[in-house]
């Protein structure tokens, strides 16, 4: 019986949903959705149901009282679940409540919803059901009109269903994405968790959210979080911001693709390192990430290429210059590339992508090749939530990531000051190509600005590319505002030693 | 000859059910002697019967004959409405149809 003593937790199975629950749905309870028209509750509804199922082996109730358990049958079909099937199989029952056009309802005197309670006792007694949901439970006393009756129904019914010990998804319309109760504005009241979805378009780009309002009693993961509908996951809570809570860190080194760039790195990369190279276009980028992408030949791994630039015909010619061979590697099971305009998706739907894609094709390495291309769907801060979220996949696999990017603070990244700061948050290296001007030649430099766990070489070196690709030669003297971007022989370097000041790009060289 | 024929659900013998049950049957036996039919489900005993009904709230009245179908929430505390929904003829009508 619910109650006294502590309160448990029912994972509901939704994808990334689980994670901003800290574990799931207060169990043997009723957790109220709430939402405007459009924003999910009812898929909400039928997936904490499949997913009970699917996973947890749970039988389900659903109780619609919105559209018909037909229509539920059929939406649900489009997201691969075969409600026909789970019914058949005694897992799946409805209470349909929805309304019978067919037949004149009058009212004369008081009344309550006793036949509506017997009916979900029943299908739940039968059924040994662990999951309920309700959708939707505001829709069925607008049918009604006693205010009065149906906000003592409201309590009693909540009061019913917690007796049955399961837990309960109750789905409730809201009129305002921000303003405002549910329609009865009483469901709120009654019930001790509440989760709000909405549904926003901002700046031209439709923004789905799911937040925890109240949890009474149990700690939640607190804020707005983005989610998306994939039509073959179904309802995906991004986990945007969760860095995941393990913090192994890998002792193996990989090589860089590049042995001179392992020796500036202090003997190669840690096998769960991610790299963040930034420099400006036609720089060597590309060169660098498909050198590093080669080196999963040598030591026996393989690797994601995930290209935002370049049509994956463009990037096999590239390959083709410096001698690698990007379709045997890829017929050799070696390489996978993803060719995506950034424009094609919105950036959680190129994060599902990519972690559908490292699930699949479990690399050792990943390319992507390059972020700043994503600014033009996205906000600098969506950027960063979109780093830390893949990085978060990347790391609990330990696959050597490589993130290229324009440079970090200046146009890229919004322009934004704080951006490269937090980028350097997150990532465990970062290396810099820049071209610098010496002696009346445009020349290109290579320095190393953070390696986490390992020392690393702190000059600034020569380099050069050929028919082979990229070579580090000597350290370059005398140099300064190479970070800038915008180098110039001086007399006295003064070498920004700080991660802030590396990101201050004011371009005062010129 | 039976030509009114109810079915009246209700959620166990509470006052709400009883006051409906007698209604019902007060209205009928009054204006419609020997000329009907009640059958009386309670939904906590029998919850498919309100399955396949797909009955909500308690007390419903669902009048199955003469068609069509209709139904009525409630108790059935307001007889003379009762009554017209319900499509029972009115005491004039009883009369009129027993005078030779």
């Amino acid at each position: 019986m619910p109650g006294g003593g502590a309160v448990q937790r029912l994972p509901t199975g939704i994808s990334g949903f689980d994670d901003i629950a800290l574990g799931g749905l207060p169990a043997g309870r009723p957790t109220l959705v709430t939402g405007t028209t459009g924003s999910g509750k009812t898929l909400f509804a039928i997936e904490f149901l499949a997913r009970g199922i699917l996973r947890f082996g749970q039988a389900g109730v659903f109780v619609t009282a919105e559209e018909t358990a037909g229509a539920i049958r059929r939406n649900a079909i489009s997201l691969g679940f075969d409600i026909e099937k789970w019914e058949a199989d005694g897992q799946w029952a409805f209470v349909d409540a929805s309304a019978d056009v067919g037949v004149d309802v009058e009212t004369v005197g008081a009344y309550d919803f006793g036949a509506l309670m017997a009916r979900i006792e029943h299908a739940v007694r039968r059924s040994e059901a662990r999951r309920v949901s309700f959708d939707s439970f505001g829709s069925i006393f607008s049918r009604f009109h006693d205010i009065g009756l149906i906000r003592h129904e409201l309590v009693r019914i909540v009061a019913a269903l917690k007796s049955l010990d399961v837990t309960f998804l109750l789905t409730s319309e809201r009129l305002n994405e921000y303003d405002g109760l549910s329609r009865h504005s009483v469901e709120e009241f009654v019930l001790d968790n509440v989760i709000v979805l909405r549904n926003v378009l901002r700046d031209e780009r439709r923004r789905r959210t799911v937040e925890i309002v109240k949890f009474r009693g149990l700690p939640h993961r607190t804020g707005e979080w983005l989610f998306t509908i994939d039509t073959r996951e179904g309802f995906v809570v991004i986990p945007l911001g969760i860095t995941g809570g393990l913090e192994r860190a890998a002792r193996t080194r990989v090589s860089t693709g590049n042995r001179e760039l392992d020796r500036m790195v202090g003997g190669g990369l840690f096998r769960d390192a991610i790299v963040l190279l930034t420099g400006p276009t036609g720089v060597g980028k590309t060169l660098a990430a498909l050198q590093f992408a080669n080196a999963a030949m040598a030591d026996g791994g393989r690797c994601l290429f995930c290209t935002f630039d370049e049509t994956r015909g463009q990037l096999v010619r590239d390959a083709g210059s410096l001698g690698i061979d990007l379709d045997a590697m890829e017929a050799a099971g070696r390489l996978r590339v993803i060719a995506d305009y950034p424009e094609a998706a919105s950036v959680e739907d190129h994060f599902l992508r990519l972690r559908k894609a490292v699930a699949d094709f479990a690399p050792t390495r990943v390319v992507i090749d390059t972020l700043s291309s994503l600014e033009r769907v996205v906000s600098a801060r969506s950027l960063i939530d979109f780093v830390i979220a893949l990085t978060a996949v990347f790391r609990e696999r330990e696959i050597t990531t490589l993130i290229t990017t324009a440079p970090l603070g200046s146009a890229a990244l919004g322009g934004s000051q704080g951006s490269p700061v937090e980028m350097a948050r997150v990532t465990d290296v970062m290396i810099m190509l820049r071209y610098v001007e010496r002696t009346g030649d445009i020349q290109r430099a290579i320095a190393v600005l953070q390696v986490r766990g390992s020392s690393q070489d702190h000059s600034i070196r020569q380099v050069t590319v050929d028919g082979s690709g990229m070579h580090i030669g000597d350290p370059l003297p005398r140099i300064a505002h190479v970070l800038s971007g915008s180098a110039a022989l001086t007399e006295h370097p003064p070498w920004p030693a700080e991660q802030d000041s590396a990101s201050s790009d004011s371009a005062t060289g010129t | 000859m039976t030509d009114f024929s109810f079915r009246l659900y209700v959620a166990g013998r509470t006052a709400r059910s009883q006051a409906a049950v007698s209604t019902l049957r007060f209205l009928c036996e009054s204006r419609l002697p020997n000329r009907h039919a009640i059958e009386i489900i309670d939904v906590l005993e029998r919850p498919d019967l309100a399955e396949q009904a797909r009955i909500l709230a308690t007390p419903t009245v669902v009048r199955l004959e003469p068609l069509p179908q209709l139904r009525v929430i409630g108790d059935l505390s307001d007889h003379g409405r009762a009554a017209a929904v319900l499509g029972l003829p009115d005491r004039e009508d009883m009369l009129f149809e027993r005078s030779p």
